[in-house]
């Protein structure tokens, strides 16, 4: 810090609150959490934005939000269910399916919205300041309200189905937590390496269409564990989806509990890195956008 | 009074010009990690090492600028371009960072760099109001506290719940600042944002600036427009390559900047490696000349005068229509010209190096200084490969000869433009 300034302490601190010291910041920038806290009506405003925009744009609307679920269960019922075969450890399939497509329909839609977040919001970056945190991390809030159209769906799912509903279904909101921590982690490198390295977008598509069949979405992760043992819980997905498959479906889909935590430990590092990296990075977005 | 509001000591910003590392993939930042090992690893075995490739040219937008703006004060900050005035603004706004020394705000700051920013076209007036106002620091209560004035200032009630995309120009423009001149912030850092709108709207924005600037507010101001500067501020900072030129009251600055020959003139010649461009074209030479051939700074009203303009094609086979844009001094766009000689009409240019001049009439301008905006351009698809803002400029003279339209009204004259026209007298009746 600079040291020997020539102010004097005893008046700037009355006026403290209301100074703010523009300098170089070099090597890893912490976050500011109070600052982010003075934002958050700008966070609700900006994650309000992309929900309207994204309805009043697309054709179809809401319905989109719900055709899209339906149609990929379909799919995957006819595809996983029927003509593979696979095992649903005894649930109807299409519930069993359903419960792996809400978490992860939201993760892939997050991570494609916030990846591109911050090269869709040049024009704001260069014309104003505010916490660029916000930006990926409204659009990743912005993919909850799909998701809650989802939940309508499952319930519905669920009833004709003939699933019973269990005390379970309260650790819901402690799973979609952790998914929206998870995609947020992935969201924060990828938008701010978006801005730098414009390949990233190609990558990130890459990876959305991927996991969907690496992600025990179609099948028992108990599958992959068997294949890759306990390395398949690197996968923050795969703790993700039986979480939620446990909630909906009940005891008999507890998680593997190492895999889950594996999963939630590179979660972890994913985020505090890329929170580093995203602030660190943060300074020349302006210069390089 | 006391301590100043802004205080800014040894300010510096460093850019990296060429290769900059800013838009390249990961893809060629891995071929790079991976040359760089490479290169090391035949050092240490002593081979002869392919030599590093050539750095980032660097350049300092902005150095070692100091200064104090005191509570209440109006400071407009002049200079050419490039001289670093958006590059202090950029940095008192907090969207880029200093590369040395530091800035003190000692109180809310908001800072207007553009109208609008943030609007989404698909969003109606009402909710961008509220959108845009976030992001200019409003709190959604301050926000709804003004909601009517900004709505009345704006001046567009009917279509308050339409998609700003149906909105005409004006309209949008009108809405835009309305929102930005009900900020109340202590300091307010402004850009350029009054060259949008009509003259009328230009007004009433600049009489609303006012009214901020008396009710003690600090504000700091960016402009072309000389005398906007000296209608609005008492104060101004002169920028001249990234450094504080000259800082003084208003009038003496902007006389100083006027006088220095480094404004805008009739000549600039680009070196090599700093020609305004991109790969298929680059500017070599843009001056203001005579029917003889000379270079001039200053045009009799009723001679012709033509901007000539040599610029180097790199990539063949574009038509590049070069364009001139020609602005007085209250930043009033007086028209645009294309090149539209039928010699190159839809005809793609080969590399080489070309001289495209435009001949505007005399007995046309009005009297005073117009300033040039080069810009070079293909239409089918549209892509701007130069844009040069103030490129050139020069003064158009009104002799009071009374050959022009002036006649012999010898006082002052408004008017954008001053054609001759043919006037005829009969007489019906004796």
């Amino acid at each position: 810090m600079n040291a020997g300034m020539d102010s004097a302490p005893a008046i700037s601190g009355l006026m403290s609150s209301d100074e703010q010291v523009l300098r170089p910041r070099r090597g890893l920038v912490a976050i500011d959490f109070g600052e982010l806290w003075r934002f958050r009506e700008l966070f609700w405003l900006l994650a309000w934005r992309n929900v309207l925009i994204r309805y009043k744009q697309a054709y179809l609307g809401v319905g989109w939000a719900v055709l899209q679920p339906l149609l990929t269960m379909a799919v995957f019922t006819v595809v996983f269910g029927k003509l593979a075969g696979m095992s649903s450890g005894g649930a109807p399939f299409a519930v069993f399916n359903f419960a792996a497509l809400l978490p992860w329909m939201f993760f892939a839609n997050a991570l494609s919205e916030s990846s591109n977040s911050l090269v869709a919001s040049q024009n704001l970056i260069t014309k104003v300041y505010f916490p660029r945190l916000l930006i990926p991390t409204s659009a990743v809030l912005s993919g909850a309200l799909d998701f809650l159209i989802s939940i309508g769906l499952l319930l519905l799912l669920m009833a004709w189905y003939g699933v019973a509903f269990t005390a379970n279904l309260l650790l819901m909101p402690v799973f979609f937590g952790l998914t929206f921590l998870a995609a947020l982690a992935a969201g924060l490198w990828f938008s701010a390496l978006n801005v730098r390295y414009r390949d990233v977008k190609y990558i990130v598509p890459f990876i959305v269409r991927l996991g969907i069949y690496v992600s025990p979405v179609g099948f028992l992760s108990a599958k992959g564990y068997e294949f890759l043992g306990p390395a398949y819980g690197l996968n923050p997905l795969v703790g993700l989806i039986d979480g939620f498959r446990w909630s909906i479906l009940g005891a008999g889909f507890e998680p593997y509990w190492p895999g889950f935590w594996l999963g939630q430990a590179v979660v972890a590092v994913l985020l505090v890195s890329g929170a580093y990296y995203f602030r660190t990075m943060e300074k020349t977005f302006a210069d390089v956008i | 009074m006391g301590r100043p509001i802004i205080s800014v000591r040894g300010l510096g910003k460093r850019y990296q010009l060429g290769a900059t590392p800013g838009h390249d993939t990961l893809r060629d930042h891995l071929a790079h990690a991976l040359a760089a090992l490479q290169r090391r690893w035949r050092r240490r075995n002593g081979e002869g090492a392919a030599p590093e490739p050539a750095g980032p040219r660097e350049i300092w937008a902005l150095r070692e600028v100091s200064f104090d703006v005191m509570p209440g004060e109006v400071v407009g900050v002049i200079g050419r371009n490039g001289a670093g005035k958006s590059t202090l603004l950029k940095i008192l706004s907090r969207i880029t960072d200093p590369t040395e020394g530091e800035v003190r705000l000692r109180g809310r700051t908001a800072s207007l760099l553009e109208v609008g920013t943030g609007f989404h076209p698909e969003l109606t007036g009402r909710e961008n109001i509220f959108l845009n106002g976030a992001i200019l620091g409003m709190t959604q209560a301050e926000i709804r506290a003004r909601f009517d004035e900004i709505v009345a200032f704006a001046d567009i009630g009917p279509f308050l719940d339409t998609p700003v995309k149906r909105y005409s120009s004006g309209m949008y423009t009108r809405l835009a600042f309305a929102v930005a001149a009900h900020l109340q912030p202590e300091i307010l850092v402004v850009d350029e944002v009054l060259a949008v709108g009509d003259a009328a709207f230009q007004k009433k924005c600049l009489n609303k600036m006012q009214d901020i600037g008396r009710t003690g507010r600090t504000i700091l101001f960016v402009s072309h427009n000389l005398s906007a500067i000296t209608r609005l501020c008492q104060r101004a900072i002169w920028l001249h390559q990234g450094r504080v030129m000259r800082d003084g009251p208003a009038a003496e600055v902007a006389s100083a900047y006027l006088n220095s020959g480094i404004g805008t003139g009739a000549e600039r010649t680009w070196p090599d490696g700093a020609a305004p461009g991109n790969t298929v074209v680059r500017l070599v030479r843009v001056r203001v000349r005579r029917e003889d051939g000379t270079t001039c700074e200053a045009v009799d009203i009723r001679e012709p005068v033509g901007i000539e303009t040599e610029y180097e094609v790199l990539t063949p086979d574009k038509v590049l229509v070069p364009n001139y844009h020609f602005y007085n001094e209250e930043g009033v766009c007086v028209f645009i010209s294309h090149d539209v000689d039928p010699a190159w009409r839809h005809r793609p240019k080969p590399c080489g190096r070309y001289r495209s001049t435009a001949w505007v009439p005399g007995n046309f301008l009005a009297e005073g200084r117009l300033t040039v905006n080069v810009a070079i351009s293909t239409y089918r698809p549209f892509e701007v490969h130069v844009h040069e803002r103030d490129a050139v400029a020069f003064t158009v003279v009104d002799n009071l000869s009374g050959e022009t339209a002036r006649g012999d009204y010898a006082g002052k004259l408004p008017g954008v433009v001053r054609p001759l026209l043919r006037w005829q007298t009969e007489v019906l009746e004796s």
